[in-house]
């Protein structure tokens, strides 16, 4: 099942030592990489190579390895989560480059995203997003029978689309504007769609558009670029149904 | 010290209920005096942070990661398990709790996993309630699927993103607590010790992870939801920043550990294929409804699988065990893949894997069905190893997954320390010597959403609720001491990478104390990691400083740990001498080669204490069961 190869590669790192320090790329160059590495595994190579040469290793967060938990992610030569589609950067494999490719990798950029480290970036914007209004108001305790309520089933598969997110922040990267508007409308699209949301759907998209805007994201001017880089592959035609969810809350009023 | 499990009188059924009635209660003008600090804000803590919160507790919830959504909990993919009996197939509260007892080898208490059972119906409730997508069929209703060790259809799943799902709705009530003023969230804080003043757990040392700085939070009870210690093998499919540290931590302040050697290891993970490797990928369990585990009849077969013709494939697990056939539990289908690839029949370059076969269900239920039940598992598949499990056989391969130990905790979810209680993979409680699938999910939940707020309040009607103070002695030296212990690792000038000793050790703990163990092979191992823990106070290199963002200084700091606890572990196999749930004790099998369990002399939870350099001291914790009968498991 696996080709295994090797390749050489000459990497362009951004090196930052904290979010008021200036940054700067920095080059490297690694032989004998496997193929059928992941990126990241890629990034430990490069890290314990400059442990031994006594050089700081390269900070960059990742977490579950699996695509999942969304902590991984950094522009790959322009792209967030590099080349491949529907790809959070733990699931690209060096197969997808050649020996001899330069890589080019960045934090993500956008002015709610500040640089902790290297290509660690501060995403806490989107939970502050999530807190105004990404939830529906119950208590543990109390909640009627699972069954009580019939969903359709088109209606939970679409609202698991929505749901699928998981914050990376490569929508926001990948946008001219830095704009968040594929995170929220993902949580507000889910809720719109089950019924468990209902109550409280006008104040959601209300507060959650205003939170965003108060944190500096740019605003939606349908470039796509979210949905291209987007390791979920969610769709921009949640943004649709944020903007409809939006324009009702701000024309029916509270 | 004797441990005393606070297992309520009475019968099974009316125990829970009994205890909450007979459990002290906080009134709600004075929840808001008390100050609770949850440590992780996985399924676990995040729904017991929310949920405290809720009740009127002042909850402060710290975790390593930057967002609360992080936790490991979000990778688990098939589902979340619950007595509702929709199917009509005869499931109930006692068939939930009866095949959890019995597919952890009769090592849990009986009083804790029927609870578990009760709770899980009410699970489903309050995610339905919270939005969580789950799977539906046309009618609207809720769906189900087919998981290990059960013969009934009770899981509950959203696609392959079940634990993601359930840790967003957990989440989302925690994120409307934060917002609410009363959970503060503190992220990128790992704990460093456990403060515990006049016998009582009274707060944490931590450190922030972006600045350096080491802080004091004190609290009037302190919750451990830090999940589990898989990666001390290295290799796992655990996250990567999945640690010990924080309950060996408070072992070492006096918390016992139970049952450190239980150690699952998942039959159905991605096999591993090279030596840079970080992590093993796990492939749902859920694939073993309508995939078909096989292995080439001939050893050394190396025929691609297409070209092996049906009459020389060995469906072994359908052949050995008739009535469970591909859905037999973890540690069943874990250790029969060892036995055939160990029998030279392995598939793949390394012979370490064996075949799942999707072929029979895409012809019985069309493409189109198999891709919407497991479409993104065979995405990640193809991600990983570039092939195709509609048209090529998946290889599969065991790999360390859950870890069944824990800090012990009684009945009410307390450690013997007062004041500190445990949830979560982090504690011991529920799933004996092996935990079934889509059970992990269903025991966070249950500890978070339902045990620990009717619970903790028994503890804190016996508390004052001055505001504790944490310029006390014990708060400055505990600081001081945890301040000393990162000097000490940063001024490691060595010649090896922190990560070179993990993975050493790691080969060292699967190699003699993973799926099958042996008396020698762990003497070997507890003879050995002491010796590699002193090259890594020798020879290790830490870069960088404590005063800044240092991922080096905080790998160090748990591979540490793993260092010491390692050896808990093998003194923990070495003395269970019995083969039981996911550990085979080779001296200890039936002439079929099946484990053989030995209740007489095995039939209670180790809990461990810490004794400095001395060997840690065994307490046991004899398991009564007076509702159902040991029975030497059988799956054939």
């Amino acid at each position: 099942m696996m080709s295994s190869g090797t390749i050489n590669l000459t990497l362009k790192v951004w090196r930052q030592d904290n979010s008021r320090a200036r940054g700067a790329l920095s080059t490297y160059t690694l032989r004998n990489i496997s193929t059928d590495m992941s990126f990241l595994e890629m990034l430990d190579v490069l890290n314990e190579q400059l442990l031994l040469t006594g050089e700081e290793p390269v900070a960059f967060d990742h977490d579950c390895r699996e695509g999942i938990c969304g902590m991984c992610g950094a522009v790959v030569n322009g792209q967030p989560h590099g080349p491949e589609r529907e790809t959070s950067l733990c699931q690209l494999h060096m197969r997808h480059f050649k020996s001899g490719d330069t890589l080019v990798i960045e934090p993500f950029r956008a002015r709610a995203f500040k640089v902790v480290k290297d290509l660690v970036v501060d995403r806490s914007s989107f939970d502050t997003i999530i807190q105004a209004g990404g939830y529906v108001s119950v208590n543990a305790g109390g909640a009627p029978d699972g069954n009580a309520l019939p969903i359709s089933q088109q209606n939970a598969e679409q609202a698991m689309d929505a749901a699928a997110c998981i914050g990376c922040g490569a929508c926001v990267a990948a946008c001219p504007n830095a704009a968040a508007m594929l995170f929220v409308s993902g949580k507000v699209s889910q809720l719109a769609l089950l019924p468990q949301g209902h109550p409280e759907r006008k104040e959601r998209a209300l507060n959650m558009v205003k939170t965003m805007d108060d944190l500096g994201f740019g605003n939606c001017t349908n470039e796509r670029e979210c949905e291209a880089a987007c390791p979920k592959g969610i769709s921009i035609r949640h943004i649709a149904r944020l903007n409809r969810e939006f324009l009702k809350a701000a024309v029916t009023g509270e | 010290m004797i441990l005393d499990a606070k297992i309520p009188a009475g019968n099974l059924a009316e125990k829970w209920e009994r205890h909450c009635f007979s459990s002290k209660l906080v009134n709600p003008a004075n929840k808001r005096k008390y100050k609770i600090i949850v440590v992780g804000s996985g399924l676990a803590g995040a729904s017991a942070a929310a949920t405290l919160a809720e009740l009127g507790y002042n909850v402060h919830c710290l975790t390593i990661h930057d967002s609360p959504r992080r936790a490991h909990s979000i990778a688990a993919q098939g589902g979340i398990n619950a007595a509702k009996n929709y199917q009509n197939d005869g499931d109930s509260v006692f068939r939930l709790f009866y095949d959890t007892i019995k597919g952890g080898d009769f090592r849990s208490r009986e009083a804790n996993v029927y609870r578990l059972a009760q709770l899980s119906n009410n699970i489903i409730d309050q995610c339905v309630a919270q939005g969580v997508p789950f799977a539906r069929e046309y009618g609207g209703q809720l769906a189900n699927r087919s998981f290990g060790g059960a013969q009934v259809s009770r899981t509950f799943y959203a696609r392959g993103q079940t634990g993601q799902q359930l840790l967003l709705g957990a989440y989302s009530s925690l994120s409307r607590q934060v917002k609410l003023g009363k959970v503060t969230m503190m992220p990128r804080r790992e704990m460093l010790d456990l403060v515990v003043e006049e016998g009582r757990a009274r707060g944490i040392v931590v450190r922030n992870l972006i600045s350096g700085e080491i802080e004091c939070h004190g609290g009037h009870a302190v919750v451990l939801a830090t999940g589990g210690y898989g990666n001390a093998f290295y290799l796992s499919t655990n996250a990567m920043a999945s640690n010990v540290t924080a309950a060996f931590r408070a072992y070492k302040r006096g918390a016992c550990f139970a049952n450190p050697c239980y150690v699952q290891i998942h039959p159905t993970c991605i096999p591993v294929h090279g030596d840079y490797q970080s992590k093993l990928t796990l492939m749902s369990e859920s694939l073993r409804n309508d995939g078909r585990v096989w292995v080439p009849k001939k050893t050394g077969d190396s025929r691609p699988p297409e070209q092996i013709p049906e009459s020389e494939r060995d469906y072994y697990l359908e052949q050995k065990y008739p009535s469970f056939g591909n859905l037999v539990p973890r540690d069943v289908a874990s250790r029969n893949a060892k036995e055939q690839c160990d029998q030279g029949k392995g598939a793949g370059e390394t012979g370490l894997a064996v075949y799942l076969d999707f072929t029979e269900a895409i012809k019985r239920d069309g493409e189109a069905t198999i891709i919407r039940k497991y479409g993104n598992l065979f995405q990640m598949y193809e991600k990983i190893t570039a092939s195709n499990p509609m048209h090529t056989p998946m290889m599969i391969y065991p790999a360390v997954h859950y870890t069944m130990g824990g800090l012990w905790v009684d009945y009410n979810l307390m450690s013997n320390i007062p004041g500190l209680f445990v949830l979560g993979e982090a504690n011991f409680s529920d799933h004996g010597a092996n935990r079934l699938g889509a059970s992990a999910l269903m025991q966070g939940l249950a500890d978070g959403y339902f045990v620990i707020p009717s619970t903790i309040g028994g503890y804190l009607a016996g508390c004052s609720h001055d505001d504790v103070d944490t310029g006390t002695d014990s708060f400055q030296s505990t600081r001081q001491e945890a301040d000393g212990s990162l000097k000490k690792l940063l001024g490691l000038n060595g010649k090896r990478t922190v990560d070179d000793f993990h993975k050493e050790l790691g080969k060292l703990l699967w190699d003699h104390c993973g799926m099958a163990r042996h008396k020698d092979g762990l003497e070997q191992a507890l003879a050995r990691i002491p010796e590699i823990r002193g090259e890594f106070w020798d020879n290790a290199y830490v870069s960088g400083s404590g005063t800044e963002f240092n991922q080096t200084l905080e790998k160090a700091g748990r591979v540490a740990d793993f260092l010491e606890f390692a050896e808990l572990m093998v003194h923990d196999a070495l003395q269970r001498q019995e083969s039981c749930g996911c550990h085979l004790r080779e001296e200890s099998q039936t002439k079929e080669h099946e484990a053989l369990r030995d209740d007489e002399n095995y039939s209670y939870v180790s809990a461990w204490q810490y004794q400095g350099d001395a060997k840690p001291l065994l307490h046991k914790e004899p398991l009564s069961f007076e509702n159902v009968e040991l029975t030497s498991r059988s799956y054939k």
